[in-house]
């Protein structure tokens, strides 16, 4: 294989070129337009942000799991699924680069482009800096744990994109699995089965689950545990998006 | 050297590649010729690595594209079919990614991107969407991206394809320029071609090689190789045909044209390649025949690669 400088060479291209493609076209506005009017939507409306009466963003990130949920397989779907049917897959996988480089390279431009609409949000905090003092430590995890969340979302569509030429079908499935992702840490869900299930079954459905992580994470306890959950569900989704994109029998 | 050997490969219960083996030195330029459907295009591809191959492998200048894929890509340029280009680059946002990817960076980027450009006529679209050009720009775009680093191997499926005429003769002027440092493989339908561009032709068929040979070779096999077409003025004269077939050297006489006070002759010589030519000529002038023009055939590319390919099982 080629040597180290090549690897980051390789991989800041490819990001480059994706994040140019991004920012190129109206997708990415229509994206961040609708990803900062939901989030207002929500956080106003539905949570009450001023009816409450409360300095946080509590009230702003517990709907993100739902935001993500549909947004980030929206940014995700094209991924793989516009390569294959255009063809340029057969460019990218015969210039000398590797399938890690390529399919990296890529991911890490999508979870940059959606740290860039994470990071449009910031008006919201100036607010609760306006309207109280808030803890800004618990605000900073909640940041970070909203971004390894989308990053989760984002390896599970990247993995559905590369399985099919269909962005739809793409979009279906990787919203389907993060809907289980989601589900499976919910109450009633762990109620369900509590009833009958052995406990490590139930702690195991709800340990898979983001929400679980995220409601840590969000509330200011930023645990290696809760980390290593997300970037190791990451890296499971990208090792098997490799081994996809390398045993497809068509373009 | 592109060497392939025993390259086999099978999607589901197709075959498409059926062992095929051959290899191409530096200085040649080969034409992959052959049906729609033969298996060119994924011959090609398992060439450059994009299919894995069901069986046999290809070896790049010494590297093996299944075991040591990298060094071996690295040598290589290809097009492939239908120039697939990222439509929402610019021309020389999409080069410089390329040339970023071969790894050029800095000054000898852009001076090899600005050259590529300029070879291809491509500079006046330079600062032009992809999706907005014409399919033979967006052809030439893709064929620059494959010789912007230039390789030692150029892999080109169907490089004509789309092209205007001129674009074509200039496609393949670049191709034979560039011969002596390279080797080449392209595909294509057009026979005229395999006589104006390359030194060897292989013609496969149902996933073989039906036919390894030089255009020249391959035209010998033609019915019509050596046969001599001979036009004439003034009514056709009767017993004419057997009034030749019994001139020493041939063998059959048969009337191609009359008309409009002109007829035409097809003369079939026993042996292709000696001539007897000089006998016709005296044999006509005994009979005061008003001769318009001679000529000696070829034999047509066309009419052998039907032959080669048309029924796999008469052959
Ligand atoms: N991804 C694939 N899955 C299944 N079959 C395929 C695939 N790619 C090609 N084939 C089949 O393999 C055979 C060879 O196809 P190929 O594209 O190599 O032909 P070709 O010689 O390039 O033809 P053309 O002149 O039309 O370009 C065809 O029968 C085709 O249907
Ligand atoms: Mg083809």
């Amino acid at each position: 294989m080629h040597p180290k400088g090549n690897f980051v060479r390789i991989l800041w291209a490819i990001m480059k070129r994706e994040l140019a493609g991004y920012f190129g076209s109206p997708v990415a506005y229509v994206f961040l337009v609708i990803f900062l009017l939901l989030s207002g939507f929500f956080t106003f409306y539905l949570s009450r942000f001023f009816e409450a009466g409360q300095a946080d963003l509590q009230g702003f990130f517990q709907w993100h799991p739902w935001l993500f949920m549909f947004l980030v397989p929206a940014v995700a779907m094209r991924l793989w699924a516009e390569e294959r049917r255009l063809g340029t897959l057969e460019l990218l996988f015969t210039f000398p680069v590797t399938p890690t480089e390529a399919i990296l390279g890529k991911f890490l431009a999508a979870w940059c482009f959606i740290g860039i609409a994470l990071f449009l949000t910031f008006p919201l905090v100036l607010t609760t800096l306006y309207l109280g003092s808030p803890d800004l430590g618990v605000t900073f995890c909640a940041y970070v744990g909203s971004f390894l969340m989308a990053g989760v979302f984002l390896s599970v569509g990247s993995m559905t994109s590369a399985l099919t030429r269909s962005q739809v079908v793409s979009f279906i499935l990787a919203v389907v699995i993060c809907l289980f992702l989601i589900l499976a840490g919910f109450p009633p869900i762990i109620q369900m089965f509590s009833g009958w299930a052995p406990l490590w079954l139930v702690d195991g459905v709800a340990s898979i689950s983001v929400i679980t992580h995220f409601a840590a994470i969000s509330r200011g306890v930023l645990d290696l545990r809760d980390i290593l959950y997300y970037l190791s569900v990451m890296g499971f989704m990208i090792v098997v998006n490799g081994v996809i994109l390398q045993n497809r029998e068509s373009a | 050297m592109i060497e392939v050997r025993h390259l086999t490969k099978q999607f589901g219960h197709h075959l498409a590649v059926n062992d095929i083996s051959f290899s191409v030195e530096k200085r040649e330029i080969l034409a992959f010729l052959g049906p729609n459907g033969a298996g060119k295009s994924t011959t090609m591809r398992m060439i450059t690595g994009f299919f894995p191959p069901t069986g046999g492998t290809v070896i790049i200048d010494g590297n093996d594209i299944r075991t040591d894929s990298l060094a071996a890509r690295q040598k290589m340029g290809y097009l492939p079919e239908n120039a697939p280009v990222y439509p929402d680059m610019r021309v020389t946002a999409y080069l410089n990614f390329c040339a970023e990817i071969r790894g050029l960076t800095g000054r000898s980027r852009r001076d090899r991107v600005a050259e590529t450009l300029e070879r291809c006529f491509l500079t006046h679209v330079r600062d032009q969407t992809v999706s907005t050009l014409s399919k033979g720009y967006k052809q030439r775009v893709c064929f620059a991206q494959s010789i912007l680093h230039d390789p030692d191997y150029l892999i080109l499926d169907e490089p004509t394809d789309g092209l205007d005429p001129n674009q074509k003769h200039e496609v393949r002027q670049m191709i034979r320029e560039m011969s002596p440092s390279k080797a080449i493989i392209f595909s294509t339908h057009i026979l005229d071609e395999v006589e104006t561009v390359c030194s060897r032709a292989i013609i496969i068929a149902d996933g073989k090689v039906v036919a390894d040979d030089t255009p020249g070779g391959l035209k010998r096999r033609s019915s019509l190789h050596g046969t001599i077409l001979l036009t004439a003025a003034g009514p056709l004269p009767d017993d004419i045909c057997p009034y030749f077939e019994k001139i020493t050297g041939v063998s059959q006489v048969a009337i191609v044209d009359t008309e409009q006070g002109r007829f035409t002759l097809r003369i079939f010589p026993d042996d292709p390649e000696t001539s007897c030519i000089n006998r016709i000529l005296t044999a006509a002038n005994w009979k005061n025949i008003d001769i318009l023009s001679v000529s000696v055939e070829e034999g047509r590319l066309d009419e052998v690669f039907r032959q080669i390919t048309a029924d796999p099982e008469d052959a």
